[in-house]
């Protein structure tokens, strides 16, 4: 029970491995991108957690509460802004190649080989 | 006068201001005035490194960001961290990006209207990604700008959107990478669960207090499975070929010249200053890893380079071979190796550059990269010819050429280490370097007689490019001719001056330092190291081993052209076994599908998980 | 490689990974650890700052370079997006349609919109108070105003939309970020130094920089994301022609 939140994590990055190795279309493949990294916040979060303590802001909470790692937030707050800018190039990518290509399946980009 | 700690930060800081006033400015700048703009700002972070690089001497400069001082060891914010080899790698990525913004001053069509500051400013934005990776401290930081560097790239990648290509290239180096960067955030998330730290230092001190377990070996190879991608270690290679084959021309000279040196540089530090400490990664193992991998590399890159008929990508390739040569240099963990690899990775730095410049110049006038296209076509094109030539040379080891210097040092270092080695390094130098005689002689000088095509093998040609610039009909413009002889003057510069190389020995020694590294980022006493450096001129040996990869170079090029001609090797001669049992798997598995490359990915890791434990 | 070698191989590999990450997790402390050194440091530090929300305060204060290196990514997706989605050579832009909408639904879009802005700006504005701050606003904001283009149509979308104005705004929010860190490195001799007044605890002027910072964070991520946005709608419903393929969700080739 002490390992599920990390062996989740492990499972998030599997799982969208696995949906970027077998992806036949390349909207799903950016999207298991995403998943992948999904399992960084949910290994950050799992790492930062203390039990009994609250979110760790002050504003209505007496001085010395016990809260939770404000690191790890903010790393993941970092990790999701990256994540959101680098989906959006990759996105952009996806969208021209449409046009240019006239697929969107992975398996269908073969000029660039040997 | 700024101080020596405000030069770490303003190395970054200005480049960042200088992509903002580019992008704003360039709605309204006609073009000349975004180029004059940029260079200007580009010329301002090379001299803030230069007198970083001064200011440096042979110790360390600190700055930590936000007045955050540790006390006691312990600090709450972030520190970057400067000596020769990471402020001089800063240095060497400003000089690079100038060179790639004098080169397409006149290069690009596009982008017209008010798009004229974009492309300036996203290599103004790449040039803070790369100084911010090699200046911190930090491992999370360091996540941060690898993923800046990684954004940008992506989109300079896909700069050309009428081509299919360059978007399917860009799009299997921005998931790859972008993959990889996780992978590290994983370990680093690992790190911070064991030890409650994020800084380099304070990770290295903790974990030498405690017992190596599976979580630190994991960890290990999570956190660097980022750099070495980006370095393009074997099998994390696939995505740069691809990558480097279909960017625009001024892109892959900074691909190629520093971004992939950065991976090498990013997991040296890693190691060295988080994981060689006694609870870390054991030298040992360490060391014959990833000596196995380099060697894997070299032989892969170089295997598949003189395959090549697409420049771009014959020179991609080239790039992979020698950076199993750096790895090869960092792997065998001395002073020597990385001072030699640093040596190398400069003179390298200048002679791929200048090469990608050179091929600019048959886009630009033929609209194509392919070396049977072009067969006899440049001959009207001496200057680039004789400088096309000098670089392969260069790239082959030459003396005195600072890859020629640089080949020498590793070469020797790793000698040291396994006396069969250095075959290696001749190996990857002649064989890369003759790649590229033979596209010269035969491009430029019309030898021999025009390559036969071969059917139903798995290949990338060069036919069909679009020039990237506007018109070809116009005279060559002189930076495309000027930039190239400057960067190959670069590359004889640093073979040429003994006291470079000297400097980068003693920094050498000090990135080995871990118990130095900790005391400069954590504020406490240092003791100084008193370690003799490693050398760092030439040696007999050393030139006549460059001279004998230069040979052999030579004459791989003239066996190529003017031998016999493909094909002709009898049906069952070791060649056409070697071709056909060896080298046409190998390229096949160079199959452009992005699942192939993700599958790769993460056999890599899982091999190196593998060998890593086994060896703990 | 044929598809079923790739994925054995894949599975094989993944396995490893598996069992080792398994194992890795054995030595991790156990699940809600009450050490957190790094973390009450920065609860410390944070509150020595006057800053209620700590989290803003390892982001805009403690590791504030991280977050510079951050917004220059966001920064440089905008860029190149705008370079990546350009107008080809073979490609035009039409003047969108107008799109019958329901009275109600359009009501609705008119009332929510401030609502949602303001949702937006109060966000940003107590990012050093209590949850939230320049990211969260800025996305709340930059998708609220959206609800102009789903409760009405394009073109309304673009009246309230001044591309060219929130583009500058967006370098400018960016530019100020590093600017301010320079002027910390004038000001207190540290890059990124918290130099600023702190007011005091738990008000809305506490925390000196923090807010400023925050406020900056906020623009450059509101005027992003519409600008991100922007090309993307631009691609669905303005830009034709190029390319040789066409798709069913594409608009038709006029006539």
């Amino acid at each position: 029970m002490n390992l599920l939140p990390f062996l989740a994590a492990a499972w998030i990055l599997l799982v969208g491995l696995y949906g970027l190795v077998t992806s036949r279309n390349l909207v799903h493949a950016v999207g298991c991108l995403a998943v992948a990294q999904s399992s960084t916040y949910v290994l950050l979060l799992a790492v930062g957690y203390r039990r009994g303590a609250t979110a760790p802001v002050f504003a209505d909470l007496p001085v010395g509460s016990p809260v939770v790692d404000p690191v790890v937030q903010a790393l993941a707050l970092t990790d999701v802004v990256v994540g959101a800018a680098v989906t959006a190039l990759l996105l952009a990518l996806v969208i021209q190649l449409q046009k240019r290509h006239g697929t969107v399946d992975p398996q269908n980009l073969t000029e660039l080989r040997g | 006068m700024p101080s020596t700690a405000a030069l770490l930060p303003l190395a970054v800081a200005i480049p960042l201001l200088g992509a903002v006033v580019l992008s704003v400015a360039g709605r309204w700048l006609p073009r000349l005035g975004c180029d004059i703009l940029a260079t200007a700002w580009a010329v301002a972070d090379v001299l803030c490194l230069v007198l970083l690089w001064v200011r440096t001497g042979d110790g360390r400069a600190v700055s930590w960001l936000g007045g955050w001082e540790p006390h006691g060891g312990e600090s709450v914010g972030i520190v970057l961290v400067a000596d020769r080899l990471g402020g001089g790698t800063a240095l060497l990525a400003a000089l690079l990006v100038l060179a790639v913004l004098v080169y397409s001053w006149r290069y690009f069509d596009e982008p017209s209207g008010e798009r004229a500051g974009t492309f300036p400013a996203l290599l103004l934005l790449f040039e803070a990604g790369m100084c911010g990776f090699a200046l911190t401290g930090d491992l999370f930081d360091a996540f941060v700008f690898f993923e800046l560097m990684g954004a940008v790239a992506y989109a300079l990648t896909g700069y050309r959107i009428e081509d299919p290509r360059p978007l399917h290239g860009a799009l299997t180096f921005g998931i790859v990478n972008s993959l990889a960067a996780y992978c590290s955030l994983l370990g680093i998330a690992l790190l911070y669960a064991r030890t409650g730290e994020l800084g380099l230092a304070q990770l290295g001190r903790e974990l030498a207090g405690q017992h190596r377990d599976a979580l630190v070996i994991c960890a290990f190879v999570l956190v660097l499975t980022g750099p070495l991608v980006k370095a393009a270690m074997a099998p994390f290679h696939f995505w740069l070929p691809d990558a480097h084959a279909v960017a625009p021309t001024p892109v892959c000279m900074l691909l190629s010249g520093v971004m992939v040196e950065l991976g090498v540089y990013g997991a040296a530090r890693i190691y060295w200053t988080v994981f060689s400490g006694p609870g870390g990664i054991p030298h040992d193992a360490f060391r014959t890893t990833f000596l196995a991998a380099g060697v894997l590399t070299a032989l892969i890159g170089t295997t598949m380079c003189w395959q090549q008929r697409h420049l771009k990508r014959m020179l991609a390739f080239s790039t992979v071979g020698h950076v199993g040569l750096f790895l090869i240099g960092v792997a065998v963990l001395t002073p020597a190796g990385l001072a030699g690899t640093a040596v190398y990775i400069a003179g390298h730095a200048g002679a791929k550059a200048a090469l990608f410049g050179l091929t600019g110049i048959l886009l630009d006038r033929y609209g194509s990269v392919d070396e049977h296209g072009l067969h006899g076509r440049a001959r009207e094109l001496a200057l680039p010819g004789a400088l096309f030539l000098a670089g392969g040379l260069a790239l082959a080891g030459l003396p005195p050429f600072g890859t020629g210097l640089g080949k020498a040092l590793s070469e020797e270092a790793a000698g040291h280490w396994a006396g069969w080695l250095p075959a290696v390094y001749v190996i990857v130098s002649a064989v890369t370097g003759g790649a590229v005689l033979r596209v010269a002689l035969r491009v430029f000088y019309g030898l021999g007689p025009r390559p036969t095509e071969r059917g139903g093998e798995p290949e990338t040609t060069g036919e069909g490019e679009k020039p990237e610039v506007r018109g070809p009909t116009r005279l060559l413009p002189p930076p495309m001719l000027v930039l190239p002889a400057l960067l190959l003057l670069g590359c004889l510069a640093v073979g040429l001056t003994p006291d470079l190389g000297r400097s980068l020995a003693r920094a050498a020694e000090l990135f080995t330092d871990r118990a130095g590294y900790q005391a400069a980022a954590l504020g406490t006493a240092a003791q100084a190291a008193v370690a003799p450096p490693p050398p760092a001129g030439w040696t007999t040996a050393g030139v006549l081993l460059g001279l004998l990869s230069a040979v052999l170079a030579c004459a791989l090029a003239g066996t190529a052209v003017l031998g016999p001609a493909r094909g002709a090797a009898r049906p069952h001669s070791a060649v056409a076994f070697l071709g056909r049992r060896v080298v046409l798997p190998v390229r096949r598995l160079h199959s452009g599908l992005l699942g192939d490359y993700v599958a790769w990915l993460t056999v890599g890791v899982a091999v190196l998980l593998v060998a890593v434990a086994a060896q703990s | 490689m044929s598809r079923s070698v790739r994925l054995w191989l894949f599975l094989s590999a993944g396995a490893v990974i598996a069992v080792a990450f398994a194992a890795a997790c054995t030595g991790l402390p156990h699940f809600g650890t009450p050490v957190h050194p790094y973390g009450d440091r920065a609860v410390a530090a944070a509150l020595s700052r006057r800053t209620a929300n700590t989290v803003s305060s390892v982001n805009f204060d403690l590791r504030a370079f991280d977050t510079l290196g951050e917004e220059s990514i966001l920064f440089g997706a905008v860029l190149g997006a705008t370079l990546l989605l350009r107008l080809a050579r073979d490609e035009r832009k039409e003047w969108p349609e107008a799109e019958r909408v329901l009275p109600s639904t359009r009501l609705f879009g008119a009332l929510l919109l401030p609502v949602t802005l303001l949702t937006g700006v109060y966000i940003v504005a107590h990012g050093q108070l209590t949850p939230g701050g320049g990211f969260q606003g800025g996305v709340v904001l930059a998708t609220g105003l959206h609800l102009a283009y789903v409760a009405a149509d394009y073109r309304v979308l673009k009246q309230v939309r001044p591309l060219a104005v929130l583009d500058v705004a967006d370098a400018v929010a960016a530019g100020a970020f590093t600017a301010l860190g320079v002027a910390g490195l004038v000001v207190a001799g540290a890059f990124l130094a918290n130099f600023l007044p702190l007011g005091t605890f738990d008000r809305l002027s506490s925390a000196g920089l923090v807010p400023v910072l925050n406020a900056a964070v906020g623009v450059e991520v509101g005027s992003g994301v519409i600008v991100l946005l922007a090309h993307f709608l631009d691609q669905a419903v303005e830009i034709t022609g190029g390319g040789p393929a066409r798709t069913r969700f594409d608009p038709p080739e006029p006539e």
